[in-house]
């Protein structure tokens, strides 16, 4: 029988702090052991839960894409116990970390269509991998237009700022960075993410919108989406209930008879149309 | 066939030889399944434990692994009990929670070893209950005070001695080189007389609980029905159905070790994410989520009913929230549609 609660060893390779308030590092790590790398499988969308030896476990998104191989990446908000012991932690320090957990994007269904991407905050994690992993060479024909709509409070909270700046760059992706007030030196858009997306207006025709962020956000974005033409089945969220065990059995992150660690993270609007509102 | 009750604690100290046996035992006023090292310790007029045995399989604490971090890499050592154990005197209602526990704990994706392992060695001898306690509503859960189903053995107490019923090959070989008689019309007589005598005094009516809970998720019922609830979570730490826990780490320098420690959704802190939004913010949703993880949701992706109606979260209860009380309210509501 494997045992699910057993972490793989990772070693912490580089701790990046991502944003200006410092309240973000970004983690890279890498497998300690051959093979594990392997066991490994995940896709954009996924989460694990990473140990601090002597501290404890924390679900986190993966940030990283598989399309980037030999390391995991993190980016973790400082909030707890666990999330300031990670910050702490020197280079070099061995981690735990179990997973890949819970469902991903449906890349699958993706395919062919356009994708609307939008994020707010730190929640832009795992976006980042849905991102990398369609543009990487080997992705980017299978599906259409990519737009990215991103708010931060201000300039310094954008994360993967080096990756935003040679997104600019490219011509196979459409990237919206906004901020809520303007700041001297910032010539992108100001703006909150609600608004900015009804001015880009992507089209909803032949596409899905993805959408990560803060509660006030996704709910102030949702009518936009919704006026655009995004029907619920289009619409894909990613929720963040609580959790521990990561495998359906702890009993803390459900909603309505789903468990999000299981059936989710990942929900379109219209499966959760069915679900109570506790998350 | 037939065990006299002096036997029993020779039969005890027998299992004993091959077996963790575990065992109703009193301690202060109220009695809890424990490992026993001597036959004579075991009490079998009980009506029913504070604490489910379910504690023999999915302890209140257990270590599920110690780590020990060295230069370059972390030693885990896993600590996984493969014991052979047996319940001897269980009740039928405890014996069913474990097969709802059983669903839990094995998905299609991920088994839990800790759970799983004791389980596959454990063996259950049930103690049909002669008088069940006015709290007890297991018939209408679909069980009953001489239910079988999930046991190995059950013992029928007719007065100075028990009649076993075999259940299970497993059960069957626990009675090896016993040499007991088969139970003769006298007994087999006895036994009927006594389990026709255990009336229950208490039953829910669950017709069409579950459609109603379908709906009333935003009901103004739940405003009213957990209010005297203190949020103490006596009813969850003593059912024995629930199965929720939380994880945490204890370190001395560079080892220590990974624990798991009932938990219960009784509490706040139970879903507070890390941005301090908390989906279940008060205790109205908690409670509500206790009486619908139980009633719907539980039917929903297991078919089954996640009570077996033992009577401890009554009985436990320091404010006498009963649970029969409130499916009878909620039976009693009217039907209507959500989100309203
Ligand atoms: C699928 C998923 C993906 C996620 N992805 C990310 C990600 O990519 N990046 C990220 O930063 N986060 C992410 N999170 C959130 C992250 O898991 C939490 O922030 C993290 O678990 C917090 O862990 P902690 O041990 O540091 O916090 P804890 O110490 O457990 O604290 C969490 C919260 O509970 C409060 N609290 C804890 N104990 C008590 C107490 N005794 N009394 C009162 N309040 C208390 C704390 O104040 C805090 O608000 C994700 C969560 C999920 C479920
Ligand atoms: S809900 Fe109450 S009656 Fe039902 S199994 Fe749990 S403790 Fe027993
Ligand atoms: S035992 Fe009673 S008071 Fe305590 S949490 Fe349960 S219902 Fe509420
Ligand atoms: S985290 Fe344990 S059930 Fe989802």
């Amino acid at each position: 029988m494997k045992n699910p609660y057993l972490p793989l060893p990772m070693r912490l390779v580089k701790n990046f702090v991502e944003t200006e308030d410092k309240l973000i590092h970004t983690f890279t790590l890498e497998f300690l052991n051959e093979g594990d790398e392997k066991s490994f499988q995940y896709l954009p969308g996924q989460f694990a839960e990473v140990a601090v030896f002597g501290v404890g476990e924390a679900p986190f998104g993966i940030a990283s894409s598989p399309t980037e191989p030999g390391y995991l990446k993190f980016s973790v908000a400082k909030v707890g116990v666990v999330t300031t012991a990670l910050h702490q932690l020197p280079e070099g320090t061995i981690l735990g970390v179990r997973g890949p957990l819970g469902n991903s994007y449906p890349i699958e269904e993706f395919k062919g269509k356009n994708l609307v991407v939008i994020g707010g905050g730190f929640a832009f994690t795992t976006l980042r991998s849905l991102i990398t992993y369609i543009l990487h060479p080997d992705h980017r024909g299978d599906y259409g237009e990519l737009t990215v709509i991103y708010g931060a409070r201000n300039p310094g909270l954008l994360l993967y700022k080096d990756e935003l700046a040679e997104w600019e760059k490219r011509s196979d992706i459409n990237l919206v960075c906004t901020i809520d007030r303007p700041v001297e030196g910032w010539s992108g858009r100001v703006g909150f993410v609600p608004a900015v997306t009804k001015e880009v207006a992507p089209s909803a025709e032949n596409a899905y919108a993805v959408i990560c962020g803060p509660p006030v956000m996704i709910k102030f974005t949702m009518p936009v989406l919704e006026e655009l033409g995004f029907p619920p089945e289009r619409i894909i969220m990613s929720l963040e209930n609580r959790m521990k065990c990561g495998i359906g059995m702890c009993g803390r992150c459900n909603v309505g008879n789903k468990y999000v660690c299981k059936d989710g993270p990942v929900f379109t609007r219209a499966q959760l149309n069915q679900l109570p509102n506790e998350y | 066939m037939l065990l006299n009750k002096d036997q029993l604690i020779n039969w005890l100290n027998k299992l004993m030889q091959a077996y963790q046996v575990f065992v109703p035992v009193k301690e202060g006023d109220y009695f809890c399944f424990k490992q026993i090292n001597s036959g004579d310790q075991v009490i079998l007029y009980y009506t029913n434990s504070k604490v489910p045995p379910k504690e023999v399989l999915f302890p209140r604490s257990e270590k599920l692994f110690y780590y020990r971090c060295e230069n370059d890499g972390v030693q885990l050592t896993e600590q996984i009990d493969e014991s052979k154990k047996i319940i001897v005197g269980l009740r039928p209602c405890d014996a069913k929670s474990l097969l709802l526990l059983d669903s839990v704990f094995s998905s299609d994706k991920y088994q839990d070893p800790y759970y799983l392992t004791r389980r596959n060695n454990t063996v259950l001898v049930g103690l049909g209950c002669n008088q069940p306690a006015a709290t007890c509503f297991c018939t209408s859960l679909g069980g009953g005070p001489f239910a079988t189903e999930g046991l190995d053995l059950l013992l029928v107490d007719i007065g100075d001695r028990y009649v076993v019923e075999v259940l299970t090959e497993r059960g069957r070989e626990l009675l090896s080189g016993m040499e007991l008689p088969a139970a003769d019309q006298e007994a087999q007589e006895a036994a009927r007389v006594v389990k026709e005598g255990a009336s229950l005094s208490s039953q829910v009516n669950l017709e069409g609980l579950k459609s109603k809970l379908d709906v009333n998720f935003y009901d103004p019922i739940w405003d009213m029905i957990h209010e005297k609830c203190l949020g103490c979570a006596a009813c969850t730490y003593t059912c024995p159905t629930c199965h929720c826990f939380d994880i945490v780490d204890e370190a001395a320098g560079n080892e220590g070790c990974r624990i798991r420690n009932w938990d219960a959704c009784m509490f706040p802190l139970f879903t507070l994410h890390g941005s301090g939004h908390n989906p279940r913010p008060t205790g109205k949703e908690r409670f509500r989520q206790r009486v619908m993880h139980k009633f719907k949701y539980f039917v929903d992706n297991f078919n089954a009913i996640a009570c077996v109606g033992c009577g401890r979260c009554i009985i436990n209860c320091p404010v006498n929230l009963d649970i029969r009380e409130v499916l009878a309210e909620i039976q009693g509501s009217e039907v209507r549609s959500d989100k309203q």
